[in-house]
């Protein structure tokens, strides 16, 4: 199981839950898992490609991981919005 | 008592007042850009198109402007395919209760049968054959008007920046073109006759004569008079100081009367000559007159975007309100004549509707 970290305001959206323990093979079936747990995130995270937002960044054990990056048991997952705005 | 809804780059604004004097009197989504903020005035219902650069556009709403904002439902393009909504430019009242339309990017259609708490793509219009030659212009695919018939809710208007006007006669199930006698200057003269590339910056049907529709064009004013069918130029030697703006008002009272705000040109969005001024006709294009009493007439460079202008009521005593980039929104009571300035230091304003 891959542990799941959110801040607000997804965290929000799952729940009130700050972490959570999903399975899946890779980011994206970890991040449909998540969706799937909770209906209200989907589109927050993942677009409707099933890709992750321009502006979303997704850390895998701390290095930048994409839709594809394959997971193994106790991975940590930190979805954080990116540095960027104006 | 008026309440305007201003939609920012930094979240939406709600100004109420009258008289002149207008004050902040609500804030939500702060620091999020809302493209769009209207009240369906059947229901009291509010609706904001929120486009957060981080988790992607969304509709909220809510029954009370102090109260909380839930997100609607539906609002996306279908799974596996290669397209993602980008963002969403307006909400429109349909002809019967609790039916709206929402117009977004790109170039797509939502309807809501439920009063807006959930909404669902108009097929129809996605599966349009031509959709892969379609072209955005500078600010995306962008469905930004909906022109609906009153009592006759099979009648529609589309107008999208830019692959032109589009019109349906079953009620949105079958479209086609609505575009002879537009002239888009920014292609070769060679191309014009078969372009898609058509680049609608705003369109509105008059109520009370629904044939009637005018158009501010990505340079050329326009009116039909055949419900979209074909277009008149009347942004030529007309009075205007320029045809290239984005938004439109018309006044429901006067089936000839329409306003805009000129901007120089597309290499040059501003004010010409650093004064700021709306735009009036009362014989349907023929002429134009300048209001401005009121307006910054000198040293004012403002970008007046296509949904930051809006009207209350009808007449001699219309309100008209529209908001500017520089965080500037003017008002006025008497359908032009004077202006004054309801709001400054805001954002950049995107959007302006009378709640």
């Amino acid at each position: 199981m891959a542990v799941v970290r959110l801040r607000a305001p997804l965290s929000e959206l799952a729940g009130g839950k700050r972490e959570l323990e999903l399975e899946g093979e890779t980011v994206r079936d970890v991040l449909r898992a998540l969706e799937h747990e909770h209906p209200a995130i989907t589109g927050w995270i993942l677009d409707e490609r099933t890709t992750i937002r321009q502006h979303i960044n997704v850390f895998v054990n701390g290095e930048r991981g994409r839709e594809d990056t394959a997971l193994g048991a106790d991975d940590r997952i930190h979805v954080l919005p990116s540095i960027s705005g104006g | 008592m008026t309440e305007l809804l201003v939609g920012t780059k930094k979240g939406l604004f709600a100004l109420q007042g009258g008289n002149g004097s207008f004050e902040i009197s609500a804030r939500a989504f702060a620091g999020e850009p809302v493209e769009f903020a209207m009240r369906d005035r059947r229901s009291g219902r509010y609706f904001a198109c929120v486009t957060s650069a981080f988790y992607g556009p969304k509709i909220f709403v809510t029954d009370d402007l102090a109260g909380e904002w839930e997100q609607a439902e539906g609002v996306a393009l279908p799974e596996g395919e290669d397209k993602a909504l980008v963002r969403l430019w307006t909400v429109v009242e349909a002809d019967e209760d609790e039916h709206l339309f929402a117009g977004g990017d790109p170039g797509v259609l939502f309807e809501s049968h439920d009063g807006g708490t959930s909404w669902e793509l108009n097929n129809g219009f996605w599966e349009q054959p031509t959709r892969p030659e379609w072209n955005p212009g500078a600010g995306g695919m962008c469905l930004h008007s909906i022109a609906t018939w009153p009592g006759d809710p099979s009648r529609l208007a589309l107008g999208i920046s830019a692959v032109g006007v589009w019109l349906s006669e079953d009620g949105g199930k079958s479209w086609r073109h609505g575009n002879a006698g537009l002239v888009p200057r920014y292609v070769p003269e060679e191309s014009r006759e078969n372009t898609l590339d058509l680049c609608v910056h705003n369109m509105h049907r008059h109520p009370s004569k629904p044939e009637r529709l005018f158009m501010q064009f990505h340079g050329g004013v326009y009116r039909s008079d055949d419900a979209g069918e074909s277009w008149i130029d009347i942004g030529t030697d007309t009075g205007l100081p320029s045809d290239f703006g984005f938004p439109l008002v018309v006044d429901p009272d006067d089936a000839d009367s329409a306003y805009v705000i000129p901007l120089v040109a597309d290499m040059d969005r501003v004010t010409p000559d650093g004064r700021v001024r709306v735009y009036e006709t009362r014989d349907a294009g023929a002429t134009w007159a300048e209001r401005g009493d009121g307006l910054p007439a000198e040293d004012a460079y403002l970008t007046i975007l296509r949904q930051a202008f809006a009207r209350e009521g009808s007449g001699e005593s219309m309100g008209l309100y529209f908001g500017a980039t520089s965080g500037d929104v003017f008002g006025s009571k008497d359908a032009g004549a004077t202006w004054f300035t309801a709001a400054s230091k805001l954002p950049p304003v995107h959007s302006v509707r009378v709640a």
